[in-house]
């Protein structure tokens, strides 16, 4: 089914989509039918700039398995990093 | 025979008279011609349901697929104006009403068109196509897995969308629905009560519902595919517009 379901947050980086690199501002977390993931329903980010449009995006689908396993990779990168970096 | 067929993008009047893109397939013939609004699924006005507007012109019929995304993002690619359309919670109802009818409109103007015009959805498109043929004068439609016909969304979902079963006293046409009985969106209880609520109010409908198939089992570019179900319902497909277009 289409889920709709979506967290937003508010981010600050760049990422890098189909012109190069531009910032990022939001990122749209939801879990749904993806568009490329052989999958029936993965865990997708949109990383975007929406006062840049909705071209400005970089999209990722990940199998939930995939997806968990990130999770826990970037907060033990996070926390595995030295103090007062991050 | 002669079986050449056409298949470009073109401007029509959507809701309120907004121009908007769509993805016209028709047969190069005089006619006369049914008709068939082609309603996307979620992921938008992307190539492999463009390939089923073409599907429905070799078999014979003009097609036309409204871009349901083109106001959310003008210009972008398909699955840029999905997630769009989805970040504000999904089309709304009475636009989409709105922008069948500028498609059936378009196509009764043909002038291959022999004046009738059936609709099609899958997916979200499937709750949009019965919503269609309950809100305009139509011939003939098909709900390919459609959720939320019937059955409320889960709690928390931020869907701007709603069940439509009580506009079924409305619906103006046939109804062909087709269903996986491994679905849970919709589930075999929803299509049930469904097929009360046309009992109830005397409505021409078929449904057929497939064992061993889930959501999306036409889809064919996904895992989701299931041939054995999907040959079958497009054969239930080409009957039924057969006999209403």
């Amino acid at each position: 089914m289409c889920t709709y379901l979506t967290e937003k947050v508010s981010i600050s980086g760049s990422g890098k989509g189909p012109s190069g690199w531009f910032r990022v501002t939001d990122a749209s977390v939801y879990f749904d039918h993806p568009v490329h993931a052989q999958a029936e329903h993965t865990l997708n980010i949109d990383f975007l700039d929406p006062g840049a449009g909705p071209s400005a995006r970089v999209a990722v689908e990940l199998t939930a398995e995939s997806a968990r396993a990130l999770a826990k990779a970037i907060q033990a990168t996070l926390d595995s990093a030295p103090p007062g970096l991050c | 025979m002669y079986d050449a067929t056409l298949a470009e993008t073109v401007t029509i009047r959507g809701d309120g008279g907004d121009e908007i893109e769509a993805y016209l397939a028709r047969p190069m013939s005089h006619g006369p011609l049914g008709g068939v609004v082609v309603i996307h699924h979620m992921p938008g006005y992307d190539p492999p349901t463009k390939e089923i507007a073409r599907r429905f012109a070799a078999e014979g019929y003009n097609a036309l697929m409204p871009n349901l995304y083109h106001r959310d993002a003008p210009g972008a690619s398909p699955d840029d104006a999905a997630a769009a359309a989805r970040a504000k919670g999904g089309v709304p109802d009475a636009r989409l009403v709105g922008d069948v009818a500028g498609a059936a409109a378009h196509l009764r103007g043909l002038t291959s068109s022999n004046g009738k015009v059936g609709v099609i959805g899958y997916c979200s498109g499937g709750r949009q196509s019965f919503l269609a043929a309950c809100s305009l004068p139509l011939d003939a439609a098909v709900d390919c897995y459609g959720a939320f016909v019937t059955g409320a969304p889960p709690e928390g979902m931020p869907l701007k969308v709603g069940p439509i079963k009580h506009l079924t006293k409305d619906l103006s046409c046939p109804l062909l629905g087709l269903f996986g009985a491994d679905d849970q969106h919709p589930s075999p209880e929803h299509v049930a009560e469904l097929e009360d609520a046309l009992k109830a109010h005397g409505k021409t409908y078929e449904f057929h519902s497939y064992d061993g198939a889930g959501h999306a089992f036409l889809q064919v570019d996904r895992p989701s595919y299931r041939p054995e179900a999907a040959v079958d319902a497009w054969q239930r497909i080409w009957d039924f517009f057969g006999r209403y277009l």
